[in-house]
């Protein structure tokens, strides 16, 4: 049990400091009254950023070199992420096409596909999106219903309806999962293919939150033309293919959400109970305790996945407990802060509202944080299979041709 | 950085848990549990000074091996996998913490060395009755070198050869250690909820009682030493929910129901889920806390706290769901998942409610985010 880093690690560290004390803003909490920045000028603010980190082979630690990558270990990308949480950078957009699309092409892709999109997704120049879900496929991802139709040797004409596509709305290139044979059981008529979201025939619409956020989109696919050439993997291979897309997801692990435990007390000092304040209800006290050691619990877990990392081991599916625990954790502390402030918790922005009205915007997040990339409930299956060994629940539509698949809405 | 056991360690561990596993099987704690003369098995006791683990986090000057913190914690984790009914925890993360933490060197040289050859069983004593410590004024005292008042319950008060007991003193409380082979000393033996955890009443009538530290130390010194004790309880308690983990793992895989395995259904899946999700978070919080219980560390008492909670949290729900997975077989007599339920709640309770493990929690956070200089009730 030692915290401290080896000699390469510390080393490893200070060369990222002094980069991104060079290169960046210090970290500053930006005030309540501060505006947001509207989406456009942070993608801008985001692809500058992104562009001096390829520059000095910071976008991607792990990649190879050659590809622009740093050629480093997992564990120094995991001290380039800790450090640069430090300073006040623009974070997001790229998460999805360098940590699981990329990888995705990396592994069944041809060398030119890969020439032509590794250095401009590295230096955030172009975007990528993920066209997994559907609406009669979400848990049961296997069950996508876009048809891709063969049009001669070399095209196939895609038909049908994505959703929650983070990003869909400023990505340039997205990964299409479709089914090319209903006619054979659902795992095996899937394929995978790579398109341009610029293709005659996409039209993408936003998704409004219930939280006020839109970060997803719906995608419509009416009569859209993708070259064979484009495929990845093996036609009916698309399952296998999205998998690895998966696994990515999972391994890019989570990061803490809500108010910290400064805050908890902040807001509990300021709400009068009593003679005295909500922070001397014994019961109020238990509750943050239990919050505490949940987020105490996940802070050190992931400490303990970086060791795996650090021993050049794949964190392993065990991984996924963080969202599980971490979004119910969100759900249970922002909805007791609200309510310890009696009528008055349902004011929920700005000027009155304790904490500025953020504990009620993660508290409007939480239900879709329990949901979003895997809901409690395959999270749980994931556990119980993947980790302890249980068998899976009775495939009833294993052996069946998708189209002889019962289906509701 | 390394946040796991290291290789030495790991090795420990598991040299620990094959000869637990030889000399501590399942039906020895049975046997001991349906025992009503024995409360501890004095073989594996020997056996265990015999290997010197003992003496792990006690000095070489005091004769022990002072390997340290960290390999006790994987040895207590071991100890808590094969419920071993031996007095480890009374003598060695109480007893012995309390002489480290405030004997003199006479009262150490006196001590440590018979402890760490098992020659010596220790306790501590503190409870008055219900509600715990803080509840009420505390009734023993000393006067002149000697205690008298009554201790319940003293976890391995039926066994041990000496008690650190927490009395009041003119000077304030104070922990004083007592021989308790003496006419002065009387000692019921209790119902324990674990039989394999004797409990005693002890009542001391001008008993010898020597001071650890200096007057009015005693509730900074008892709280230290709770904290300390705190991290090796953890560390019993993740292996036990561990082994119930996997208990009903197999249990849910061999038994069927209803033409396939009871283990295939998700009402049994997420539950055993749920009880794999407590025991990782609780081991992070343990790892932590043995950390900086290794190093003393600033931030013991709150990694302590936390571990105590989250291991705790984890031990009573893995014993209580490994019954509800066991069915109709789980709540016999002859299984072992109500040994394991039994300890749990003895290992909650053992150093205080964890009621008041969360106010101290919380208090170690209100000290560490004090209210800040503009803070006020919101203005509206």
């Amino acid at each position: 049990m030692d915290f401290a880093d080896s000699p390469e690690e510390a080393a490893y560290r200070e060369r990222v400091r002094v980069w991104l004390d060079e290169h960046a803003p210090r970290h500053s909490v930006r005030g309540a009254n501060c505006a947001p920045l509207a989406e456009a000028e942070r993608l801008q603010a985001a692809r500058a950023w992104q562009r001096q980190k390829a520059s000095a082979g910071y976008a991607r630690v792990t990649w190879p070199v050659e590809w622009g990558g740093g050629g480093g270990t997992a564990m120094q990308q995991a001290i380039f992420n800790q450090e640069e949480l430090r300073y006040d950078v623009p974070r997001g957009f790229f998460g999805i096409g360098l940590g699981m699309c990329l990888p995705t092409l990396m592994k069944f892709a041809d060398a030119d596909t890969l020439r032509r999109f590794v250095g401009p997704a590295l230096r955030g120049e172009e975007i990528w999106c993920q066209l997994f879900s559907e609406p009669s496929a979400g848990s049961d991802l296997a069950g996508v219903r876009t048809r891709a139709v063969r049009r001669g040797e070399s095209e196939w004409c895609v038909n049908g309806q994505k959703t929650w596509t983070t990003g869909a709305h400023y990505a340039d290139f997205g990964l299409l999962l479709a089914r090319t044979d209903a006619s054979v059981p659902k795992h095996a008529g899937l394929t995978m293919f790579w398109i341009d979201m610029k293709t005659p025939g996409i039209e993408v619409r936003p998704i409004h939150q219930m939280s006020g956020g839109s970060d997803f989109n719906e995608v419509y696919l009416s009569d859209v033309l993708v070259p064979d050439k484009q495929r990845l993997g093996g036609v009916g291979n698309g399952w296998k293919v999205s998998l690895v897309t998966l696994m990515n997801e999972r391994a890019e692990g989570s990061k803490d959400r809500g108010p910290s435990t400064e805050q908890i007390l902040e807001l509990a000092r300021s709400v009068p109970l009593g003679s005295g304040c909500v922070l001397d209800d014994s019961d109020f006290r238990q509750r943050l305790a239990s919050w505490y050691v949940l987020g105490e619990g996940l802070r050190l877990t992931r400490l303990r996945t970086l060791t795996a990392l650090s021993r050049g081991q794949t964190p392993g599916p065990e991984s996924s407990i963080g969202k599980l625990v971490a979004a119910n954790r969100l759900q249970e502390l922002t909805g007791q802060l609200i309510d310890c402030q009696g009528e008055f918790g349902i004011v929920s922005g700005a000027p009155y509202a304790l904490s500025g009205g953020s504990i009620h915007e993660d508290y409007l997040r939480a239900p879709g944080l329990r949901i979003a990339g895997g809901t409690d409930e395959i999270l749980k299956n994931i556990i119980a299979e993947r980790v302890l060994g249980l068998p899976g629940d009775i495939g009833v539509d294993k052996n069946v041709a998708f189209e002889d698949l019962p289906k509701g809405i | 950085m390394n946040f796991d056991y290291s290789d030495e360690q790991t090795s420990l561990k598991r040299e620990a848990r094959r000869f637990l596993e030889a000399r501590c099987p399942g039906a020895a704690v049975h046997e001991l549990s349906n025992d009503g003369d024995r409360s501890y098995d004095r073989a594996l006791w020997t056996g265990i000074a015999e290997l010197g683990w003992l003496g792990a986090a006690i000095p070489e000057s005091y004769g022990g091996s002072g390997i340290g913190y960290i390999e006790l914690c994987a040895i207590a984790e071991e100890l808590g996998r094969v419920l071993a009914p031996v007095p480890v925890a009374s003598t060695l993360y109480f007893f012995v913490e309390a002489l480290l933490r405030g004997g003199s060197p006479a009262q150490r040289s006196h001590w440590l060395p018979r402890a760490a050859a098992g020659r010596v069983i220790g306790c501590l004593a503190t409870s008055e009755g219900p509600g715990g410590i803080g509840a009420r004024p505390l009734a023993a005292s000393v006067e002149g070198g000697r205690l008298t008042g009554v201790k319940i319950p003293v976890t391995d008060g039926d066994v041990a050869d000496a008690a650190i007991v927490l009395a009041a003193e003119a000077g304030g409380p104070g922990l004083y250690i007592v021989e308790l082979e003496q006419p002065t000393v009387k000692r019921e033996r209790l119902a324990s909820l674990d039989a394999t955890r004797g409990i005693a009443r002890l009542s001391f009538s001008a008993a010898p009682a020597e001071r650890l530290g200096a007057p009015g130390e005693g509730r900074r010194l008892l709280e230290e030493v709770n904290y300390r004790a705190a991290v090796l309880l953890a560390f019993e308690q993740l292996g036990g929910a561990d082994r119930c983990l996997e208990a009903a793992r197999d249990y849910a895989l061999q038994r069927y129901a209803f033409g396939r395995q009871v283990g295939a259904n998700q009402a049994i899946k997420h539950r055993l889920a749920d009880m794999y999700v407590k025991n990782e978070l609780a081991r992070s919080t343990a790892y932590y806390a043995a950390w900086a219980l290794n190093t003393n560390a600033t931030e013991l008492p709150a990694a302590a706290a936390a571990a105590r909670l989250a291991a705790s949290d984890a031990f009573n729900f893995a014993s209580r769901e490994n019954i509800q997975i066991h069915g109709g077989m789980g709540f016999t007599r002859e299984a072992d998942a109500h040994l394991y339920f039994r300890r749990a709640r003895q290992l909650s309770l053992v150093a205080g409610s964890l009621a008041s493990w969360g106010e101290s929690l919380v208090c170690a956070l209100s000290r560490r985010f004090p209210r800040m200089e503009h803070s006020t009730a919101a203005e509206v």
